[in-house]
């Protein structure tokens, strides 16, 4: 269905940079360039236009069985005891396991072991599984589940930030964190803020809140396990990491990775709430290691729901102090992270509501303080943009407060702040490409902002906000001195090309970009290249989609094993054109002097003679980010090989009878370092300014007497295409010296701006903050209501109520 | 995922022969229309049938036809998508096309049927959902359990009368052809219903609603608006059909005003309907209705959205629609 509503730039729009010269490395020009920066076709685009490609749930194997999971339905208990016989009894029941059979506990971070495949001692939340079952079909092994008895002893439930602080309370861990349900706490401290406070003309406090939200990817997690005679295991899941599920799954057996093979199928949305093992995925192998069939395990909506990791609900208060002209002194910044019941992610997320606050405007002093607790809810995790959504929503909601309060205008008290390039923050992390002023530039004529700020009529509004992300963590989960992405590139010799990458193509285009880089460096198409990803047996690791680091990580490593091969096939054209190999180029399937370009060979002749000379074509490359961050404790979260900076600008009108809030427009210019395909480019600016949209004003993952209130996407709002606003995005280049052919990151960043941008143009239209999300019709209504009793606004016809 | 219980899916000739099945399987057997309502129900082990009897293919059941009086005949098995795109009640009844186009998704309009929505069930957010969650919250007394979970003091179920074109029709002053096993009988629609979550509508178990009766419009105009968080999916937060009909002098000669989404049935707002009555439609008489329509809406949290909100915007789509009128008659 074409988007009624949506408006990109039209193909042929010239960047807002021109492209700058690269540093370091590659063909400086971007007319040298066959491949990078065209708006080619996407990798197998037609198999997913059309429904040909299959999914994780969509594989069939001979005798394949069903498996399902028994969940708790309390949010904590003790579980006195679980009897399966029955369960086992039944016809059509294969295998039935239970905690006992793996007690062994596991969790992404190295610092939170705390999960077990089922719950063993205790029940933290609605929704944790306690058993599974392997059957003849789905409804089979859902009558055994029913069958399964399990005693539970109920406990009080901690379902508040506020309940989980109070020592007093029942202790969700007992072995976890410290007093009370506080799982980390972190506290930073760089360069005296109290001075930066002292020197300050104004210094304002604020409290925010951001509501929890979850993912909600098209495709449901799916799990098939197959183990084999030999002791093999197969698993293919819906994962964005299956490097760290080879890792866990592993500790979770108590089985050697060398006999675990994890293949990631192409997969239906992931937005980080597929990144580390799940329940499912250890009962799939369970089941099928003791059933001897490979087991299916699809999971409903509801129990997606359960899955969660998503975005964490956090509290947060600001205190900043700036000087008369807007610019930045000092910055205190605390944030209450509710967790759920788990730690999953939780101590990197804790780190990054504080890590990158000092971007994108100069913060020369600088405080936080982080508390990340349990309560009796589904894990939160990593949801796109990790960690620092929240904290970029208070952040830049609060610069519009100052601006109004200091009468400055909101670009140009960023501007003034605005971070330089090739320079570093208070807390250590290294700035190297960087045009956020650019994207301030661009977003804000495209909208005739200046213009229209603080002078549309009442009920419609202009906001703005910018934001920063990485691309890429610089630090892995789990530490360790090896590469972060490794790639090997084959070359036939019919001219066929096969990269194999431990990537995972999440809908982000991850195995075009690998096809477009090594098109790129060996000169030939796109569709002469075939993308092998995300298969622990057969491709090099990658740590996984995860951070926005797989065009910045995967694509050096990719290149750098193309590159390997390049010079092998220049080698020979050299010798056969009598060129020296500076002179020679690739491209269009053939290698030519570039000052003449009608001496050259075709590529096929080429790798034949290479491989005559070399012996098989095919090389590996990898990619290590260099040493980064400062020295202190908690420095390896925040730091990035680059950063991407974005700024949104959101058109909003309220109906003032109806307190419908109607998002018109985003606009969104973003800074990528150098588009390798602008098309895919704007699809990312574009899914993550309607997911922002989302979480602005619909989104919320909330829960009633113990449990999730809406599992299901009737009643969890995500907007569907006829609300989303017209997006346009804006594409600022500005090559990064270290970036594959100067790319950095696009499918995280343009998320957070979006948000705050909404709440300021909300303010802009009806003159009433909004300091929590998500900003609904019946908040818009309260606060009108308020505002009107207490004379703040004056009252127009259509809100007498 | 969430899977159907096994059922068998027969598919009879004639209503008379559904009934006769219905009769047959007794209570093992439901009707399905377009199946939107009962399937989800059965996934979430609401309903259990052992027999489905297919309504959607009965040929009698599927057309639109002129009456004597003028009127129209709407089948029961008329679907949704139909509704939302017939010239002829999108010329003569335009607020049922407009109920019909806001109903869910254009896929799910083309399976649902006028009947499914007529006899749709009433909803709650304790009560839609999977068997594990409902055992988690507890269950409730609509179904295996004694207490409500909205009013745990109350006797009764407050689920949400929630279908899109019934408070169209009821303003419209629609009959309903009921057939059973003693053949047709015709009663007002508004006969169907019961203030009861329990037991929301006074139609015998083995009885269809064959056909739905419009009475010609005869200067009788009505106007649909619905509260929703988003432009497709959402069932109605509330739902306004305001009927009216004007003198030549600009008086109220007769009004309608019925709500959805806010009581176990699809609520009249008579003391509204009677103010305006013999009135001309002054600003004064417009808040006025508005106020009484506030005041007579009670809606539970057992829907989406806010309590206040959904209250407030049963007042402001009356009003809006009785401004529109109050436009359209400039006499008035
Ligand atoms: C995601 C989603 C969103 C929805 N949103 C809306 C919405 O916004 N507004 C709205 O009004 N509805 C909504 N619905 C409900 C439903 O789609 C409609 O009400 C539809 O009209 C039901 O018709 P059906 O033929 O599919 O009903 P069915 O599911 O076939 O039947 C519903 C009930 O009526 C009985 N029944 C059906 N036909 C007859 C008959 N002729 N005589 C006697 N009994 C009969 C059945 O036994 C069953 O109990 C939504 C449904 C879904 C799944
Ligand atoms: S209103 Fe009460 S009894 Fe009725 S479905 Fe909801 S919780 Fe159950």
């Amino acid at each position: 269905m074409p988007k009624p509503a949506s408006a990109t730039a039209p193909p042929d729009a010239e960047p807002v940079s021109s492209p700058r010269r690269d540093r370091a490395d590659g063909p400086a020009q971007a007319d040298e360039l066959h491949i990078i920066g065209r708006r080619n076709l996407k990798y197998e685009h037609l198999a997913k236009a059309t429904g040909g490609t299959k999914y994780t749930a969509d594989l069939k194997l001979p005798r394949l069985c069903f498996g399902r999971l028994l969940r708790s339905p309390y949010p904590h208990a003790r579980v006195l005891h679980v009897d399966t016989r029955k369960a086992e009894a039944m016809p059509g029941v294969f295998a039935v396991i239970s905690g006992a059979d793996l007690p062994e506990r596991y969790g992404i971070m190295p610092s939170s072991q705390d999960e077990t495949a089922f719950a063993i001692d205790k029940v933290r939340y609605v929704g944790e599984a306690v058993a599974a079952v392997a059957a003849v079909d789905e409804l089979t092994a859902e009558q055994a589940c029913n069958a399964i008895e399990v005693l539970y002893e109920p406990l009080p439930a901690i379902m508040s930030i506020d309940e989980a602080l109070d020592p007093e309370k029942p202790r969700i861990h007992e072995d976890q964190g410290g007093e009370g349900n506080i799982h980390k706490e972190v506290h930073l401290e760089f360069e005296s803020p109290e001075v930066g406070f002292a020197e300050a003309d104004h210094v304002r406090e604020d409290e925010f809140f951001f509501e929890g939200n979850t993912h909600a990817p098209m495709e449901n997690h799916a799990v098939i396990a197959q183990y084999e005679l030999h002791g093999k295991l197969t698993v293919w899941s819906s994962t964005q990491t299956p490097h760290y599920v080879h890792r866990e799954l592993s500790k979770a057996l108590s089985m050697p990775t060398a006999q675990i093979r994890i293949i990631a199928p192409p997969s239906g949305g992931a937005f980080g709430g597929k990144s580390e093992m799940f329940s499912h995925e250890v009962a799939a192998a369970a089941l099928a290691r003791k059933a001897g069939r490979p087991v299916l395990i699809e999971l409903s909506r509801e129990e997606v729901f359960y899955c969660h990791r998503g975005r964490h609900p956090v509290r947060m208060r600001i205190k900043t102090g700036v000087r008369k002209d807007g610019s930045i002194t000092a910055m205190h910044f605390q944030s209450w992270l509710d967790g759920g019941a788990y730690g999953s992610y939780g101590v990197a997320t804790t780190y990054y509501t504080g890590a990158l606050n000092t971007m994108p405007y100069k913060v020369p002093r600088y405080a936080f303080d982080g508390v990340r607790v349990f309560t009796n809810k589904p894990p939160c995790g990593p949801k796109r943009g990790h960690g620092t959504v929240q904290p970029r929503f208070a952040i830049e909601c609060q610069l519009d407060k100052i601006a109004e309060d200091l009468g400055l205008d909101p670009v140009g008290m960023r501007m003034r702040n605005a971070v330089d390039p090739m320079s570093g923050t208070v807390n250590g992390l290294r700035i190297t490409s960087c045009a956020v002023r650019d994207t301030l530039r661009a977003a804000s004529q495209r909208t005739d902002f200046q213009a229209r700020f603080r002078k549309l009529p009442f009920g419609t509004g202009i906001g703005l906000a910018s934001s920063v992300y990485m691309s890429g963590a610089g630090l892995p989960i789990y530490w360790n001195p090896m590469p972060h992405s490794g790639a090997m590139v084959k070359i036939d010799r019919g001219g066929g090309v096969a990269i194999y990458c431990g990537t995972t193509d999440i809908g982000q285009d991850s195995d075009s970009m690998l096809a477009y880089i090594v098109s790129e460096v060996l000169g030939v198409d796109p569709i002469d290249v075939r993308v092998c990803s995300g298969d622990t047996d057969l491709t090099p690791v990658d740590l996984g989609s995860y951070s926005s680091r797989v065009t910045f990580m995967a694509g050096n490593a990719a290149r750098q094993a193309a590159e390997k091969l390049r010079d092998l096939l220049l080698d020979v054209a050299s010798e056969r054109l009598e060129t020296p190999r500076e002179r020679l180029r690739l491209g269009g399937r053939r290698i030519y002097n570039r000052d003449d370009t009608d001496r050259a060979i075709d590529f096929i002749e080429a790798v034949q003679a290479a491989e005559a000379r070399f012996g098989t074509l095919a090389a590996a490359g990898s990619y290590t980010p260099p040493k980064l961050g400062g020295k202190y404790k908690g420095s390896g979260v925040g730091p990035s090989p680059a950063y991407s900076f974005t700024t949104a600008v959101a058109e909003v009108s309220v109906d003032l009878e109806t307190f419908e809030l109607h998002v018109d427009k985003v606009t969104i210019a973003h800074d990528c370092g150098r588009a390798i395909n602008p098309m895919i480019v704007e699809g990312q600016i574009e899914g993550s300014a309607y997911m922002g949209y989302g979480e602005a004003v619909m989104e919320e993952q909330v829960f009633r007497k113990g449990l999730h209130k809406k599992p299901s996407l009737l009643e969890y709002k995500i907007p569907t295409i006829l609300e989303t606003p017209a997006l346009e995005s804006i594409i600022v280049e500005g090559p990064d010296a270290e970036g594959p052919f100067g790319a950095k990151e696009a499918g995280e960043g343009p998320l957070s701006p979006v948000i705050p941008a909404i709440a300021n143009a909300v303010y802009d239209a009806v003159g009433v903050r909004f300091d929590a999300t998500p900003i609904t019709s019946d908040r818009i209504m309260r606060a009108l209501d308020r505002a009107k009793r207490e004379g703040r606004i004056a009252e127009p016809a259509a809100l007498a109520g | 995922m969430l899977r159907l219980t096994p059922f068998t899916y027969v598919t009879p000739a004639s209503v008379a022969e559904a009934v006769q099945l219905r009769k047959q399987y007794g209570d093992e057997a439901a009707y399905m229309g377009g199946g939107t309502d009962l399937l989800p129900n059965i996934k979430h082990r609401l309903a259990e049938p052992k027999f489905v009897i297919g309504l959607r293919s009965l040929r009698e059941m599927q057309s639109i036809v002129r009456e004597e009086s003028g009127g129209l005949r709407l089948g029961g098995s008329v679907r949704l998508s139909q509704l939302e795109h017939s010239p002829l009640v999108r010329n003569e009844y335009p607020a049922l096309a407009d109920a019909a186009a806001v109903i869910s998704s254009p896929q799910v309009r083309r399976v649902g049927t006028l009947g499914g929505n007529i006899c749709l069930d009433v909803r709650c957010n304790y009560y839609n959902q999977s068997e594990h969650w409902r055992r988690a919250v507890g269950f409730c007394m609509k179904k295996d359990s004694e207490i409500c979970r909205v009013a745990p003091g109350s006797d009764r179920c407050w689920a949400v009368s929630s279908a899109d074109t019934v408070p169209v029709l009821l303003a419209h002053g629609a009959q309903v052809a009921v057939f059973g096993p003693a053949g047709e009988r015709l009663l007002p629609l508004e006969e169907l219903y019961r203030d009861d979550g329990l037991v929301p509508m006074a139609l015998q178990p083995d009885e269809v609603v064959a056909a739905v009766r419009l009475p010609p419009p005869n200067g009788l105009r009505v106007v649909y608006s619905k509260l929703r968080i988003r432009m497709s999916f959402d069932f109605p937060l509330v739902g306004a059909a305001t009927g009216l009909a004007l003198d030549v002098d600009g008086m109220v000669r007769q009004s309608r005003i019925f709500l959805t989404a806010v009581a176990s049935l699809p609520m009249r707002v008579r003391a509204a309907e009677e103010l305006l009555i013999g009135r001309p439609l002054t600003d004064e008489l417009i808040r006025a209705a508005g106020d009484q329509v506030f005041r007579s809406t009670h809606p539970m949290d057992n829907t989406e959205g806010s309590i206040p909100h959904r209250k407030r915007m049963a007042r402001v789509y009356v009003e809006r629609a009785l401004r529109d009128f109050a436009r359209a008659n400039p006499d008035a």
